[in-house]
């Protein structure tokens, strides 16, 4: 058994991360886990939330979209639609994505086509600028 | 033999289609950089997620999802790749040929084939062709590809075979090989196929959140999804590529013309020189 996991997060347009960690921590759909070394073999699916990893004793944060997470022999592949490390996001951007989904939301009742889909991008929105408020944030 | 001013013209006008063809030539290789990246860095993804398909599948019984399930042999829907605009050598009559030939073909014995066409040259191609519907047509939307246009069709596919409208669904597009050759590709999208895992390869019980079933039902949608994207990306740099080494070829053959006129236009220019010679030494000679 190795003492790091080889962590891979992908999208559909690149290659976001490759790296050794120590420890993992994930949005699952059924509750929030953490992967160590030596985890069991793992499929699960993710929702909008923040993953986040620890090297050594750094910790970084990413905001993912849905996805699935894959565990097997201490490799740990994260496959999501979109990922984006603490360091990259726009926090204007994402006040700004809060805002149009909030008001969006305000008109639209529960019953209408899109009002999952704003709640799903009000979602992402508060999850993005939850993770750039852990820019550089170490040691959570 | 064409007047000297007619030569003249002609050879202007083919400077002006060489520079045009010159420019498109630059602008598809461009284009293509930026396709090509988009290609390769999809490929990650794409693998990986074909890699945990393949996993699941080996620890899968057939017929655990609809997705999986071989049915009866009712109607096929065949996904065609085209692009919206031509001037790009035999891009998009390759491909809506390969197409025809496929469904006339029939070598599954379906009852019959509906066609989705993406792209507006393989509309043109095979619209007024006897025995072929023509169920959806997306134009213009190959200009920027993006995950949310694959998802949309994807879902779209997958509805329509989950409601068996279809008993099988195929992509067919010009896979990207490089910058001077595509290939024209079919590849069955439904039912999907699991993959082959080779024999010896140690096979772990996974530990499935929520259930076995529920990641099973986002995931095959899902490969769905990634197919028509990867192969909407390949064909838009399969595009770009084709487009380059035709104008490629659109302006050599031009500078080629141009030579020739150029000759031409020398020699009668060379004729006519002669001729006036002539006529004054013989107008000179009878004065004498």
């Amino acid at each position: 058994m190795s003492e790091k996991l080889n962590l891979q997060m992908v999208t559909p347009y690149k290659k976001v991360l490759a790296e050794e960690v120590d420890e993992i921590t994930a949005p699952g759909t059924v509750g929030e886990f953490g992967v160590l070394p030596g985890h069991t073999p793992l499929l699960t699916t993710l929702k909008i939330g923040e993953l986040s990893y620890r090297k050594g004793t750094e910790v970084f944060h990413v905001a993912v979209n849905w996805g699935y997470v894959e565990v097997e022999d201490d490799n740990v592949s994260v496959l999501v639609e979109t990922a984006e490390p603490a360091d990259e996001i726009d926090l204007e951007r994402a006040r700004a994505a809060l805002g149009r989904a909030e008001e969006a939301l305000r008109q639209l009742s529960p019953e209408d086509k899109d009002f999952l889909a704003m709640q799903a991008a009000l979602e992402r929105a508060l999850i993005r600028i939850q993770v750039a408020g852990r820019k550089g944030g170490q040691g959570h | 033999m064409p007047s000297l001013k007619s030569i003249k013209k002609r050879i202007g006008s083919v400077k002006n289609t060489r520079q045009i063809t010159k420019a498109m030539k630059m602008v598809s290789a461009a284009k293509l950089r930026r396709a090509q990246d988009a290609v390769v860095s999809a490929r990650p993804y794409a693998r990986k997620l074909q890699e945990v398909l393949s996993s699941l599948a080996l620890r899968e019984e057939a017929g655990v999802h609809p997705l999986l399930m071989e049915r009866g042999k009712g109607r096929a829907l065949v996904v065609l790749l085209t692009a919206d605009r031509g001037l790009c050598g035999g891009f998009n009559a390759n491909v809506s040929k390969a197409a025809e030939r496929f469904i006339r073909a029939n070598d599954q014995g379906y009852e019959g084939y509906d066609l989705m066409i993406i792209g507006r040259k393989g509309r043109d191609y095979l619209k007024n062709r006897p025995g072929l519907t023509l169920s959806k047509v997306y134009e213009n939307i190959t200009g920027s590809i993006n995950y949310a246009t694959a998802r949309l069709i994807g879902e779209e596919v997958v509805a329509a075979y989950e409601a068996e409208r279809y008993d099988a669904v195929y992509l067919i597009f010009n896979a990207f090989r490089s910058a001077i050759s595509q290939e024209v590709t079919v590849d069955q999208l439904l039912p999907i196929v699991p993959m082959q895992v080779e024999e010896g390869e140690h096979v772990a019980t996974y530990l499935y959140e929520p259930g076995r079933g529920e990641v099973l039902a986002q995931i095959l949608p899902k490969n769905v999804e990634v197919q028509i994207f990867r192969g909407l990306l390949e064909s838009v740099a399969s595009e770009h590529g084709a487009r380059m080494s035709a104008m490629d070829s659109a302006s050599k053959n031009a500078s080629e013309m141009i030579g020739k006129l150029t000759l031409q236009y020398n020699r009668a220019r060379q004729a006519a020189i002669t001729k006036e010679l002539m006529e004054i030494i013989s107008g000179a000679e009878s004065i004498k």
